[in-house]
Formats: structure tokens, sequence, C-alpha cells
């Protein structure tokens, strides 16, 4: 709390970072309650191409969305390889489908830049922020804007 | 606690009061009412007043003063209980309740209700009653009354030899009684020997009688014995009002025994009943003593009952999957173990469960206001007032059932003189009746108005483009249009009904509690209105079934029958729509699998299975399934938390291989037109061969 009141300290923020699409993605470690192997969903009738379809996690029922096919890109074909992550805001729990999980990303709140003015699609709709790593370029998904237009519509 | 913990307290406990107010008001205006009737409300209206005032509530507290006063008239038999007098104290409850409801949402009262029934009360009183003297108020009264209404008890306590033996000693007891309020205290010393020479030096010999008054029950005064009743020979009765104190000493415990008083019953026991007349009444109070609960820990049981019911199902399949030998006795365990998951179930749930009776007088005090402003004479009658629901349900029918009420009123009870000219008694009668039905819950609202208008509401629908002009509609179709989203027939928009929201924020508001609302009306006779609703939200019965390799639930509670059809009943009609030939009637065929957008494992009816359901939306349909696997208890979850609404299902349960199964609405499939569906099937198909 203090840290964010105190400007001369940079916050030190950590994401996990994943691929979707091919291509790489991070998400705030405190939104995310745990990751696990792909598992067989229960299909829901009438859902958007990118629900797959909910689980069972220890008691709630919980949806799993494709994160590629959400952020605009073809849908994933599930296998034991790719992984779940369950995400949590509030009180509201869904889990992510993506191609991989990579690395827990450390990251000042400094490095963070704002995404560059590009014409608006489902990705950029979705992210809030790059982190220049090496050669390669992060973006951080905002899972409330992510989440709120999906859910929204499949609603 | 916080002031606003207090805050609540007392509201809850306004709740309690306003009931004990308004069954009071029942009593004395059915003639039932003796002295302790008055006695009560007047308590109520007095606790009421007293905490409101340390509340600040003025409005409240200004009320429930002239309320008081007149109530103490009629208790000092100063004023004669006539039909006047008692619709003017029913009133006053009335308005004392929206009082407290004004205070609980904080907005002002509103005056022009208010100031004419304290002008009516006051219109009771003499003159000397009128010079208000300012009241005060002792900071907190929430638990006791003041001290005119206190009861009084008197407490005989011999200890006996176990009692010293554990180290008790009666200087404390007494003491305790005394911290509860002023005490009188005497002490039997008869049972002292003549002489020492049978004494025991630890037995007991003294009995004590203590009389406490100020209490309003005798709860606190068993709970300083709690840990010693069975010590000691303890009575602990009420004495009646008018009776002096049976004991005479006014001193402490250490007076001089007074000896010389001698009865020889050496247990007090004897004369106990003689002096409590009261008596009779104490048990009906004490069984009234509820506990209060944070919903929130009896959610977390629920829960994990639950998790229980799940665990009981995997456990089942685990043991049928392992095929063991001799397993004969272990599948009279497993029946055991079911039916405690059950038990524990129903018990948990039955702590959820409400009498619906504060929400019914809640209505009748709407249904009376209603009647006042529409001048209409409406005689209210509850039914089944001891029916117990869900809590949530309870709190969720307030809002759909005061619309109703007040619709019955405004737009199904006729004026007195249009019923005067239709040979109908004057006074109209809406009933608001509850019962248990078989696992529902079914509540009627019952006028004898007038009937709904079938031409009107055409008319109406017509107007408002919900049907088209040459719709042909069955009686039953029609009744159904008052459902419809902006629809209301008062072509004057009264300040009761016709608000803007209608008929379908009732009908939605009961949809969403799982329940179902159905109308029948006879032209000239009146209009029932009754919603069927679940016992509990939380796990209902199903029919476990497969549908297109999924595994889905079917509610027990719709299916009225499963048929596995032979070609003979199967009637084409059109290209793809079938119907089912039963008992000589035609039920048309809902496939499930079209429906819910999956491919069927059977393309033959008759190789698939038809559940008959009794649906609102058609009155009976066939559901055709796969197959039906089981039928158990199912946990519901819901989904519209984390996903929405989902067209066709309603939740989600577990079954016992840990793997989601969805729930079937059956009212919902049975509804959306076919063409819509297959639209969206078509929609659905696209996307997945697009993209999987």
């Amino acid at each position: 709390m203090q840290q964010d009141d105190d400007p001369r300290s940079e916050k030190q923020m950590e994401f996990v970072t994943l691929v979707a699409g091919g291509q790489s993605f991070c998400i705030e470690i405190t939104q995310i309650r745990e990751i696990r192997r792909w598992s067989p969903v229960t299909l829901l009738p009438h859902s958007p191409a990118y629900v797959l379809g909910v689980i069972n996690l220890r008691g709630a029922v919980i949806p799993i969305l494709d994160l590629a096919a959400k952020l605009g890109f073809s849908t994933i074909t599930p296998t034991e390889r790719h992984v779940i992550i369950i995400t949590a805001i509030e009180e509201r729990i869904v889990g992510l489908l993506v191609e991989s999980v990579s690395e827990i990303l450390g990251a000042q709140t400094d490095m963070v830049r704002e995404t560059p003015k590009t014409e608006e699609d489902a990705t950029t709709r979705a992210v809030d922020g790059i982190i220049p790593v090496g050669d390669n370029m992060i973006k951080i998904i905002n899972l409330d804007a992510l989440l709120q237009s999906s859910l929204a519509t499949a609603a | 606690m916080t002031d606003s913990a207090i805050l609540d307290a007392f509201f809850e406990e306004c709740e309690d009061l306003l009931v004990a107010l308004s069954d009071g008001l029942e009593d004395m205006r059915e003639g039932r009412a003796d002295g302790e009737t008055v006695n009560a409300v007047f308590r109520a209206v007095h606790s009421i007043k007293g905490a409101a005032g340390a509340f600040s509530l003025d409005d409240l507290v200004g009320f429930a003063h002239t309320f008081e006063t007149v109530l103490d008239e009629v208790r000092s038999d100063k004023l004669e209980t006539d039909d006047e007098l008692l619709r003017v104290l029913q009133r006053a409850g009335d308005i004392l309740a929206n009082l407290v409801d004004a205070a609980r949402d904080d907005i002002p009262a509103d005056r022009d209700q208010v100031d004419p029934v304290i002008a009516e009360l006051q219109s009771f009183l003499g003159a000397e009653d009128l010079v208000e003297e300012e009241f005060v108020f002792e900071a907190l009264s929430l638990s006791f009354d003041g001290d005119d209404s206190g009861a009084r008890f008197v407490v005989h306590f011999r200890p006996g030899q176990e009692f010293y033996a554990t180290g008790n000693d009666p200087a404390l007891f007494i003491a305790a009684l005394q911290a509860l309020g002023p005490c009188e205290i005497s002490v039997e010393t008869s049972d002292l020997p003549e002489d020492f020479t049978g004494f025991t030096w630890n037995d007991g010999y003294l009995t004590w009688q203590v009389t406490v008054a100020d209490q309003q029950n005798d709860l606190a005064i068993r709970d300083v014995f709690q840990f010693a009743e069975d010590l000691c020979d303890l009575q602990i009765t009420e004495a009646h009002v008018d009776e002096p104190a049976p004991a005479i000493d006014i001193g402490l415990p250490d007076v001089v025994p007074t000896v010389d008083l001698t009865p020889v019953e050496p247990a007090p026991a004897s004369d106990a009943p003689a002096d409590t007349p009261a008596k009779t009444e104490k048990p009906a109070k004490r069984a009234a003593s509820t506990l209060r609960v944070d919903p929130e820990r009896v959610d977390r049981l629920i829960n994990a009952v639950g998790e229980l019911i799940i665990n009981q199902s995997v456990i089942s399949q685990r043991i049928d999957e392992a095929e063991l030998p001799n397993s004969a006795e272990l599948y009279g365990d497993l029946d055991d173990y079911k039916l405690l998951a059950r038990e524990i179930q129903e018990g948990v749930m039955a702590i959820r469960a409400q009498p619906v009776k504060p929400l019914f007088q809640r209505m009748l005090r709407i249904g009376r206001e209603a009647a006042d402003a529409t001048g209409k004479d409406v005689n209210l009658i509850t039914e089944g007032e001891a029916t117990e629901v869900d809590k949530i349900v309870v709190e969720r029918l307030a809002d759909p059932l005061t619309h109703m009420i007040r619709n019955a009123i405004d737009h199904g009870i006729e004026t007195p003189e249009d019923r005067a000219a239709t040979d109908k008694p004057q006074t109209g009668t809406l009933r608001l009746t509850a019962s248990q039905r078989s696992g529902s819950i079914v509540i009627e609202i019952i006028d004898d108005g007038a009937g709904l208008n079938r031409k009107r509401i055409r008319e109406i629908a017509i107007n408002k483009g919900l049907i088209t002009e040459d719709a042909a509609l069955s009686e039953q179709e029609i009744d159904h249009l008052l459902f419809a989203p902006g629809f209301s027939t008062a072509s004057v928009v009264t300040n009761l009904s016709g608000r803007g929201v209608g008929m379908d924020v009732v009908k939605t508001a009961i949809t969403a509690l799982g329940g179902r609302i159905a109308i029948s009306s006879v032209a000239g006779q009146g209009t029932t209105f009754s919603i069927t609703l679940p016992l509990t939200l939380a796990v209902m019965d199903g029919m476990i079934i497969h549908i297109g390799g999924q595994t889905m639930v079917v509610p027990i509670a719709s299916i009225l029958e499963t048929i596995r059809p032979s070609p003979a009943d199967i009637a084409e009609i059109g290209l793809s729509n079938h119907l089912l030939r039963i008992r000589g009637e035609y039920v048309p065929i809902i496939d499930l699998a079209s429906r819910l957008g999956v491919t069927p494992n059977a393309t033959s009816l008759t190789d698939r299975v038809l559940l008959l359901l009794q649906t609102e939306s058609v009155s009976q349909c066939a559901l055709a399934v796969d197959d039906i696997l089981d039928q158990r208890q199912v946990v519901v979850k819901s989904m519209q938390g984390s996903y929405g609404e989902i067209s066709g299902i309603s939740g989600a349960t577990i079954l016992g291989d840990g793997k989601i199964a969805l729930i079937i609405d059956p009212d919902a499939i049975s509804a959306v037109p076919a063409s819509e569906v297959n639209a969206q099937r078509k929609a659905q198909n696209e996307v997945s061969h697009a993209t999987r």
C-alpha cells in the first residue's frame, strides 16, 4: 500500500509469461491462482468459439477460455501439453488455455511501457502495457478488459 | 459491536416485536384476547419505542408513544375495545411497521400517512392524556422491558449434599440473582433438626426463596443455575403480578431465619403451582426462543454438506467400479451413509428455512394499505403461515408478492358498488396461502374479483405490438401475456400498481428462484396466481441422462414419466417435427441434442428414451435423450457468477467421477422456438468446424 503512495520507490511486480497464438504475453502473478495441465472439459451449448467449456476445480464450476481465440488468433487444439492458467479477479475465477507457460518475470514499474497506439483489435483491447525483455517484447494482459468483453457477450 | 451492528440488532428485534404485535392485534380482533394479550401488544410497542429512543429515531418514538398511550388505556380498561378502536389499532400497527422500515432504509417517514393515524389514536384519549409529558428513555432498553411490564419469578432453591460437596456456595448464586434485578430473599429453616443429634455436617438443610422482579422471562435465572441445576432442588415459577411477594422478609440473605413459619413440607414444590397461575403460558414462550446465527456460517456448512453429498456419490461409484466380492454388507453400509448424508443435508437446509409468517404479515399490511388507497373493502386472509421456505426465497419473494397483492386489489377486486351490482358480497376476499406439496412450496394469491379481462388484455397486447391483430390465442396464452415485458393493464396509472414494473418482473424474480408461476381465472369469480418454488435451492433430485456423449441432469420434479417409444407411438409432422402418441394424446417431441447443438448417438427416435415433461410453456412435451443412467440427488452449482446464463441450462452439478454435468432447464428448453435454435445450431456448427 505504502509503496504505491511513495513515488520514489519503484514497485516490484511479478508476471507469469506465457505463449498464446505464437506470441508472448504475461499476466500479473497476483491474479493467478494456479496453473494446471489441460484436462477434458464439459462442453457448454450455445457458447462462442473461445469458450471451451467448464471444469470442476475442487467443487467449483470454472469456465475455460481459449486465450488465443479470445485474442483473435486461431483456436488452440488442446492436447496434454497445453496448460490452463486459473485466474481470479475478485470473486470471478476463469481458466485460460494457453500454449505454454515460460517463466516468472520480475519487473520494476518503470520497465512497463505504454502500448503504442495501433489499430484496435481483440489483442490490443486486452493489452495494457508492454515489457521489453532482451530482443523480446512481452504484452501484459489486462484480465478485466479481456473478460469484460468476453463473458458479457457470452452471457 | 459497532453502532451499525447494534442498529442491525435493533431492527432484527423489531421484526420479532412486530410479529408479536401483529399476532396480538389479530387475537384481539378475533376476540381471543385476554389481559396478557394486551400486555404483550403494549410491551412490543413499548420496547420498540424504548430502543428507538436510544437511536434518536424521533418519528418512530413519537408515533410509538401515542400508540402506547392508547394501549395503556386499553390495558387498564379505561377504553372499550370496539371495532372502531381495533381498526385504528391495526392501522397503527401497520404504520409502526412502516416507520420501522423507513428508519431501517434511512428515509423520512411519510407524514401524510402517519399524521392521520396519530390524530385517530389521539381521538381515543381523554384531554388529560394529551398533555404529553416529555418522555425520557433509558439509554438501552434493548432486551429488557420497563419496570411496569417485567414479570416476577419465585426461585425455590434447596442445595443438596452434592451441591456443597462440589464446592458451591449458595451466597454466590443469590448474589447472581440480585444482579438480575431487585430481589426479595427469605430462608426456610424448618428442616433443621431440633437438636443437633441427627445433624449431618455436610448436608443441606436450608431452602432459600428468592423473588426476582423485573424479568422478561426465566432464562436469565435458569442461566444462573445452569451448572448447579442437578445438584439442588430448584423450582422457578412466575409469580402472578397482582399477588404480593410470597416471602415477606425484605432483608438480605443474612437476615434472621423465620423459623416459626414452619410449613412442614421439606420441599417447597407443593405450594409452588398455587401461586403461579400464569405458568401454563410459559412453555409456549420459551419454545419461540431462537438462535441468531451469521448466515455466512450456515452457508459454509451448506457448502460443506454439498461436498459431502458429492463425496458420497464418488465413493458409491468407486465401490461399484471395484466390483468387490461379498459386498452385500458394504452396500448396506453405503446405503446408511447415503441416508445419513441426506439427513444432514436436510437438517442443514432446515436451519435456513424460515416460516413465511413475517412475509405474509408484511403482505397483509401492504394489502390493507392498498385497500385503503383504492377505497375497496377487502378481507385479507392468510393460510399456512407456518410453512417454511429457504431464507433467500423468503427475502426474494417480498417484492413479487407485494406487486401481486397490490395488483390483485387494484385490478382484481372490484369497488364495493360494482360488487353490489353483481350480487357479490360487498367485501372482497383476498387469500394468501402457502403449502408444501411433494418437494415444492406452493404460494397462492386468490382473489374473488372480476377475473382477468381477456378482451382487454388482448387489445393492450395488440396496441403494444406484443401480438398481431389476427393472432389466435388460447385463454391460457392470453393470460400469459400478462407476463410479457412492458405490459400493464391499468388504463389509468394509479399510485399503487402501474409503476412501470409489470408482471414480467414478478415472473423473472420467481424464475430466478427456480420457481414457476401460473394463472387461472374465471370471469366474474376471481383470479388465482400460484407460485411453485423448490424447497431448497442447493440440492435437487435429478435424472442423470446421456445425450450426444455428454452427461446431463434433468430435474425429477418436472418429469412425469419415461418412455421407450415403439415406432407406432411416434407420428411425424412436417419434415423434422415429431409427435408422441400417449394415451390418445399427441405431445410434441423435443430433441434435446438439437436444442443443445450436439450430435445424438442414435438417430432414430425409437432407439432413444423419451422423458415426458410437465412444463409451463408447453403443458407437456417429450424430451428425447440418448439414455438414462441414474437417478440421484445432485448439488446445484450456479454458473452465473463465473460464466453467465446459458439458454436451456439452469446450472451445473458435479458427478461422482468429478466431471461436471449441466442441469437442463425444462421450461427454457421447451420454450425456445425451433427456428431460432436451428439458426443457433448452424452458427455453432460453423464455428466448431472452423475451429476444432
